[in-house]
């Protein structure tokens, strides 16, 4: 579904990310961990090719196409989605004015926005005055009406409470739960291991990938030791 | 006045009239005033309390109204540039409350015409009213030119909620001059929409609030073209205590030149007044001027204002765009949440019919 190969980013004429190398089969599922201001997120959003996150070597192949060169409209298009982490707040556009562009399908817009408790919000100017958790459940909300084929999730659970967490997870689960979706899931805390099946994680620390392995065995590890030990245990494994 | 002569007009000028807010088939409205070039083609309205007639019936029929012509300019110590016998006069009687607007339509139609209109606005004590003025010009219009005069009379307690649509095209040039009256406790808002090009626009409508608790808004959505001038202002004058204005605008470049101003002078104690400009530039050609003034010799009141312009953000952009929209969709998109319709405290109709209008000419692309 996604190769990374060999993948070096710049940003503002920072390099942010060296070699990554990464790669999601058809149907999994991948956690990225990482501390504050690794580059996960630069990662999402060069594989979205948002401006300003500029690819100085590498390859970014989705759907065995190299896809570098292509705008962030067409690679939505292509199959990729992202939950923003910090959407932005957009005056005098309507929630349902984006669901609506994204899924034809009045009944199911209606009855994903019950289920996330959103029908009220479908009115309101999309992110204006919408608290943390209102905030991620919209951003979920409108990624499963776009309908990716990968799924890039950037810290879902931030901010969110234990309630809201597992009503989300539970869409979110429904949506993997067909066997050709994939996502890669960026968490701080977590909290995400305990609602997702995720056979595959990996950490990143200073713009590199460090490891990659079972998710809840690394996540252990980094609760234990911190991702400073976690880098030096793993090395040997470098992907 | 028959409705034949509406009838006879061609398909393309319909489709101009009707996009300045103007509805044909009058099920919407109460009452209606039509003009061509200086024609009054049509003028009725459907209920007792609204007198609708050209001016130059005025004389004949209410010489006691005619009177008022002047008075609201006399009130700025100027004087009108013209003595004109063409355009409207409305007036709503006491207590009349409209559940639906009124609507006028002023229409270019010959080349090389100069219009002038002097339209008259009374609204009588308790009155409630919508009027919908639409301005407007037919291809074959060239180098047309409009001075639209208007004064408003808003009485004891009485609300006017006048929202007039300009949907000219490049080669004309139109000054309105217009001046409102506000006794004790009255309620004006004054709301102005211009979505089509424009050669050059000079106005800046004003408010006197002369009774204490009057209210008053002014509210604009402007689209500027490539090679149009729009120098376009509100001005409210808060002459009694307690009185109040808010004037808003959201002003958007594709390439013209756009000058907002505001206005607001309290001559009186605890008065309120805010202004807010709010711009986007589209295009690098395009320019936006604001200029926001507040005057008082008083220490009670409470004048502020707020002014920004710039492009419009990358991140909205890039978040539309993740969704899929191309860029030039996201744009207008954000475009045309940026021109809210719902800041001209229209009531749902009246704001859907805008907001269909605003739809029709943004989603052809800017």
């Amino acid at each position: 579904m996604l190769q990374i190969k060999n993948l070096y980013v710049e940003v503002g004429g920072d390099l942010i990310l060296e070699d990554i190398n990464l790669s999601i089969d058809e149907g999994e599922v991948m956690i990225l961990f990482g501390p504050n201001g690794s580059g996960k997120t630069t990662l999402i959003k060069t594989i979205l090719g948002f401006e300003g996150y500029k690819i100085r070597r590498g390859e970014i192949i989705f759907k065995n196409k190299v896809i570098n060169n292509l705008s962030t409209s067409e690679r939505a298009n292509l199959g990729l989605g992202i939950m923003f982490q910090h959407p932005p707040k957009i005056y005098g556009v309507k929630l349902l004015q984006i669901a609506e562009y994204l899924c034809k399908d009045k009944e199911n817009i209606e009855k994903l926005a019950k289920n996330l408790s959103l029908k009220a919000h479908l009115s309101r100017d999309i992110n204006i005055d919408f608290s943390g958790g209102e905030m991620k459940r919209s951003e979920l909300f409108q990624v499963i009406l776009q309908n990716p084929d990968l799924l890039l999730l950037d810290e879902p659970e931030s901010g969110v409470d234990i309630e809201n967490i597992s009503i989300m997870c539970k869409v979110l689960n429904k949506f993997l739960s067909h066997r050709k979706k994939s996502a890669l899931i960026i968490t701080h805390t977590g909290y995400i291991l305990d609602y997702i099946e995720a056979k595959k994680g990996c950490v990143m620390i200073e713009g590199k990938l460090w490891c990659v392995g079972e998710p809840r065995r690394i996540f252990n590890t980094i609760k234990e030791r911190g991702y400073e030990k976690c880098k030096e245990c793993v090395w040997s494994r470098r992907i | 006045m028959v409705k034949e002569n509406l009838i006879k007009i061609d398909q393309e000028d319909k489709e101009s009239i009707a996009s300045s807010g103007f509805e044909f088939e009058e099920s919407k409205r109460m009452a209606t005033f039509f003009q061509q070039d200086d024609e009054p083609f049509l003028f009725h309205s459907l209920l007792e309390g609204v007198d609708i007639l050209p001016m130059g019936e005025l004389l004949n029929r209410f010489p006691q109204f005619y009177k008022l012509k002047g008075e609201a300019f006399k009130m700025l110590k100027k004087t009108l540039p013209e003595d004109i016998n063409k355009g409207y006069f409305i007036r709503v009687k006491k207590n009349t409350v409209l559940e639906l607007p009124i609507q006028a339509c002023l229409f270019l139609k010959k080349a090389n015409f100069k219009q002038k209109v002097h339209n008259l606005v009374v609204v009588e004590e308790g009155a409630k009213v919508y009027l919908i003025t639409g301005c407007t010009a037919s291809k074959s219009a060239n180098e047309g030119f409009h001075l639209g005069i208007s004064e408003f009379f808003i009485e004891r307690g009485a609300y006017l909620n006048f929202t007039m649509i300009h949907s000219w095209k490049e080669d004309i040039t139109v000054r309105p001059l217009s001046v409102a009256l506000l006794e004790e406790g009255a309620h004006f808002v004054s709301n102005y929409v211009c979505l089509r090009p424009v050669k050059d626009i000079v106005m800046s409508p004003v408010a006197i609030l002369k009774g204490e608790d009057a209210k008053a808004s002014f509210n604009s959505l402007i689209l500027g073209y490539k090679f149009s001038n729009q120098d376009i202002g509100s001005k409210a004058i808060l002459r009694a205590n307690k009185t109040q204005v808010e004037i808003v605008s959201r002003v958007v470049s594709l390439g013209g030149c756009i000058t907002s101003r505001g206005y607001i002078k309290a001559e009186a104690k605890y008065v309120k007044g805010h202004l807010e400009c709010r711009g986007l530039i589209i295009n690098e050609k395009g320019r936006i001027y604001a200029v926001p003034e507040l005057e008082t010799e008083f220490r009670d009141v409470d004048l502020t204002h707020e002014a920004a312009i710039g492009k419009i953000s990358k991140e909205e952009v890039e978040y539309l765009c993740a969704r899929g929209m191309s860029f030039q969709e996201a744009q207008s998109i954000i475009v045309r949440g940026f021109m809210d319709v719902n800041i001209l405290g229209l009531p749902s109709l009246l704001q859907q019919e805008i907001k269909n209008l605003e739809d029709k000419i943004l989603n052809k692309g800017l």
